[in-house]
């Protein structure tokens, strides 16, 4: 059955958790285990918390989606000052930091696919989606 | 499908050809003629297309009595669908139908068969209706066609979906039953690791040890990978990570088995190996872990 | 929201709840170490058995909750992290470095018992 679009105004951190919840809500009705669950909701969080610390506002919005499966897509989306240096904020340091900066190579790993775009000046947009097993 | 004598179905064509049609019924009416057509002769129908199956050896996992009881709703849900133009139900009912079958071994080509037969079989009860009045015969097949092959899609993409997340279920509970996470002592798991090691499998191992030291309820893990030959930098990430989510559950991690090329591996990926707990072999990491438990070795004195 | 801290003897026991915001959880950092003064606890077990998601905000407080009782003199162990939600933090990197862990609030108890046996 088709579940529409669910939209999350991200402008206060009773928001992060809000998001979070609706995100594990869609995944365990998609089929996630609990598991991957936890993994979208964690980086719906994580997403949620970039665009209050550096925008101050934004928006997430979570989808089904379907492949050669179902799966989620999560947009998070802010008019914020934007990215700088994308690779940089990409780099993947594997041993493990103190301090995690926008936390991004870590979304990438908790979700399957991983899609940025993000220009100074024009807000960033973070997409990401995780397909059932 | 009945052979008839068209051109190509496409609007321009059939524009033209409105000067010559006359065009009374709208196609959903046409919808509704061909399935009241249909369920009149649901009865006859659905022997006749029971016949053809058993007469192309299709389903022959199944006895007479299942194919006639699972042939009734398939007709009824074909029937449905053509009605209500929507395929939501179909859809459902498909894995529904899928997900029971599969275990009997009812393969694709069987589960698409059967209902190209089913559609086969309806169009040619059509056709022999509507034989006398061309034209709208024509309109006829022309509501019932891409309904029908919409339908046999429907069936068939339900089916292969199905029959993949079986397979990905077996996938997994193979791998998950060819690692087993050991409870040898109170306390202690043993994770022996063989083999080689993907991404996926890496990541099952990770959840399975987690649980298990939850379940368990283990404050030292050994993870042996003495027969693991080598390690690309994603899977020796996964043991680094298997290590540091152990302790955050309270339990410590001591590694065995640890070969020079894998212990190149993980330096490269920035790991300090100081930091890691390892130990040359397993039995070497057992008495490791004993240690840490507390597990005092005693010799036992000889009754006089 | 509010947090239940409860007293065992010279430790203090903090159940963190599900669904905190920033907000509580700043709260509840500050409350616990009121109370850790209060009664001069000797160990602080924080429960976050409920904590379905476990992100940087949360485990940055955790980090901070730990380095302040220690400024007090008391012992702090994070108890009841659950096996995907440590899953999940490593992944993002979260490892809770120099913070005690212990499975649930038992081992927590022992632990902390452990340590103040070696302090006295």
């Amino acid at each position: 059955m088709p579940l529409g679009e669910i939209r999350v105004a991200i402008n206060s951190d009773q928001d992060i958790v809000s998001a979070r919840q609706e995100g594990r809500a869609l995944a365990t009705k998609l089929g996630f285990s609990g598991v991957d669950a936890t993994f979208i909701a964690t980086a719906i969080s994580e997403l949620a918390r970039n665009i209050l610390a550096y925008a101050g506002k934004g928006e997430i919005v979570l989808r089904a989606i379907h492949g050669s499966g179902d799966g989620i897509l999560v947009v998070a989306s802010d008019a914020g000052p934007g990215i700088r240096d994308i690779p940089q904020a990409l780099r993947d340091g594997f041993s493990t930091s103190g301090s995690l900066g926008l936390g991004l190579p870590g979304v990438r790993r908790l979700m399957d696919e991983f899609e940025i775009k993000s220009r100074p000046g024009h807000g960033t947009t973070v997409s990401v989606k995780k397909w059932t097993r | 499908m009945a052979k008839r004598e068209t051109s190509t179905k496409d609007s321009g064509t059939r524009n033209n050809a409105a000067a010559e049609l006359v065009m009374s019924e709208a196609p959903s009416e046409l919808l509704r003629e061909l399935v009241a057509h249909l369920r009149q002769n649901r009865t006859q129908l659905r022997e006749e297309w029971v016949g053809r199956i058993s007469e192309t050896r299709l389903l022959t996992a199944m006895t007479k009595e299942e194919i006639f009881a699972e042939a009734t709703s398939v007709y009824d849900s074909y029937v449905e669908a053509l009605e209500t133009e929507t395929f939501e139900a179909l859809q459902a009912y498909a894995r529904n139908l899928s997900e029971r079958i599969i275990p009997r071994g009812v393969e694709t080509h069987e589960v698409v068969g059967i209902v190209l037969l089913l559609r086969d079989v309806l169009a040619r009860s059509l056709f022999a209706k509507y034989q006398a009045d061309f034209n709208k015969l024509n309109r006829i097949l022309d509501a019932y066609e891409p309904a029908a092959n919409r339908i046999a899609n429907t069936v068939a993409v339900g089916f292969v979906q199905e029959r993949e997340r079986v397979i990905r279920q077996q996938q997994e509970a193979i791998r998950e039953l060819s690692t087993p996470v050991l409870q040898v002592r109170e306390r202690l798991l043993i994770l022996p690791i063989i083999g080689v090691i993907d991404p996926q499998r890496a990541r099952q191992l990770t959840e399975q040890l987690l649980r298990g030291i939850r379940t368990n309820r283990a404050k030292v893990v050994v993870i042996d990978i003495t027969g693991v030959a080598a390690m690309d930098v994603t899977v020796a990430n996964h043991l680094v990570q298997t290590v540091e989510a152990s302790r955050l559950l309270g339990a410590t991690v001591i590694v065995t088995g640890l070969s020079p090329e894998i212990a190149q591996t993980l330096v490269t990926i920035g790991v300090d190996l100081g930091k890691m707990n390892t130990v040359g072999d397993l039995q070497g990491g057992i008495e490791q872990a004993e240690r840490l438990l507390g597990y005092k070795v005693m010799a036992v004195a000889e009754p006089r | 929201m509010e947090v239940p801290i409860l007293k065992q003897g010279e430790f203090l026991i903090a159940m963190f709840q599900a669904a905190l915001s920033d907000a509580d959880l700043e709260n509840l950092r500050r409350g616990l170490l009121q109370q850790v003064v209060k009664f001069r606890s000797r160990g602080v077990i924080v429960d976050v058995t409920a904590m379905d998601v476990m992100d940087s905000f949360a485990s940055r407080t955790l980090r901070e909750i730990a380095h302040m009782i220690r400024l007090r003199g008391a012992e702090t162990v994070i108890v009841g992290i659950q096996p995907e939600v440590a899953f999940a933090m490593v992944q993002l990197g979260l490892t809770l470095e120099g913070v005690s862990t212990a499975l649930d609030l038992e081992e927590g108890l022992a632990y902390l018992i452990e340590k103040s046996k070696m302090t006295d």
